[in-house]
């Protein structure tokens, strides 16, 4: 006679593997990295004054490291982070007041959201390098 | 907890293929995740070529035809082949919904269907709902009232009172939303999930209900309401097109404003 399976010995069905998340999905785990980012920037942040209070020496040698093509790449990406966990952040906001809820606002807020990250980093970065 | 990839005995392999009938010219593959509970082998992936000349049109169809005529063994649930009873609810072409509401043309590619997503599978397309039923009894979906009804029998509701319950009552429970939640993926033992929480806000919202403060006391907890972090699956994929989002977010709301 065949063993049936107990309860306990069922497969999982897939989940990430096949589910065709939506863009609102991917904006939401966005979310939570620029939130462990942003963790790390402020890292980079603290250095910086830290390497300030250190003495001309020291500041000098972490300028130089923030102006390399390093520095520079972390800093795009903690600049870019910044401004999308802030947008989605206002969205947030929204959601917690419980408007921008239908699907239709959240596909445009999905936009706006992202046009708003792309705005804010160009702009800061022309400024900075104007 | 967040577990990205599968179990090992919850991989799928690669199943067999079944052709169509020799003659048929408008053929459809549809790849089929099958389980089988005697054997206790992993599941696989079967796939299908079905003669869309002699096949009605929604997903449905096509998995019923599957059955009657070419392979007897393949399990799944349906009842009204009408979008009101939620039983054909699964996973097709990468979103939840049900079989009988979801046109085959709408569908890219080959048509992929699996069981509702992160749950202990039973047989093919059949997933175990004992967990999800067991929350939805934790929210006590009935009346609950301690005053006596009015002698004439019937507690009343205004008609802006009722209205109240637009987008909650149409609910059919077919789960879609609450499997296609990471949240409910990760925390389903303890989260509530979607389509749970908008029953609690059906019972929430109801004017003759007298249980309110008591059925939010249930909800506040870190896990059971506040699992949810407004990733939007649920909305997204209700076939019924209603918001459960929007519910939970009432509900939290609700938390809000009586704390004062």
């Amino acid at each position: 006679m065949t063993q049936t399976a107990k309860p306990a010995d069922r497969p999982l069905s897939p989940h990430l593997q096949v589910y065709r998340l939506p863009l609102a999905a991917w904006l939401s785990i966005t979310h939570r990295i620029t939130g462990v980012g942003l963790t790390g920037g402020m890292l980079l942040l603290t250095s910086w004054i830290v390497s300030a209070a250190y003495g001309g020496e020291s500041y000098a040698a972490f300028s130089a490291f923030v102006g390399s093509p390093l520095g520079y790449l972390l800093l795009a990406g903690f600049s870019t982070a910044l401004f999308y966990h802030l947008c989605n952040g206002i969205r947030h906001l929204f959601w917690d007041a419980g408007l921008n809820l239908e699907i239709v606002e959240t596909r445009r807020a999905n936009m706006v959201v992202i046009a708003g990250t792309v705005a804010l980093t160009a702009l800061s970065w022309l400024l900075a390098l104007a | 907890m967040v577990e990205f990839s599968l179990p090992k005995n919850s991989k799928p392999t690669k199943g067999k293929t079944f052709s169509a009938p020799a003659g048929a010219k408008n053929l459809r593959r549809f790849d089929i995740y099958r389980y089988d509970p005697d054997t206790g082998a992993n599941p696989r992936i079967d796939s299908y070529d079905v003669d869309m000349d002699s096949c009605g049109p929604m997903v449905l169809d096509a998995l019923l035809k599957i059955k009657d005529e070419t392979d007897q063994t393949l399990a799944l649930r349906r009842s009204c082949r009408e979008g009101i009873c939620g039983s054909c609810s699964m996973n097709i072409d990468g979103g939840n919904t049900l079989a009988c509401l979801k046109p085959i043309e709408d569908c890219k590619g080959t048509v992929k269907v699996y069981p509702l997503p992160h749950m202990p599978v039973v047989k093919d397309l059949v997933p175990d709902l004992t967990h999800i039923y067991a929350q939805y009894a934790s929210i006590e979906p009935w009346m609950k009232n301690d005053t006596p009804p009015p002698s004439s029998g019937e507690r009343l509701q205004s008609p802006e009172e009722r209205a109240k319950l637009d987008g909650l009552w149409e609910c059919i429970l077919c789960f879609c939303c609450t499997t296609s939640c990471p949240s409910y993926w990760w925390n389903g033992d303890r989260y509530l999930g979607p389509a749970i929480l908008l029953q609690a806000a059906r019972w929430i919202n109801d004017s003759r209900d007298e249980a309110t403060g008591e059925r939010l006391d249930n909800l506040e907890d870190p896990f059971r309401l506040y699992r949810c972090h407004t990733i939007m699956n649920c909305t997204n994929t209700c076939p019924k097109g209603l918001n459960p989002a929007k519910a939970i977010a009432d509900i939290k709301m609700k938390m809000v404003e009586r704390a004062g």
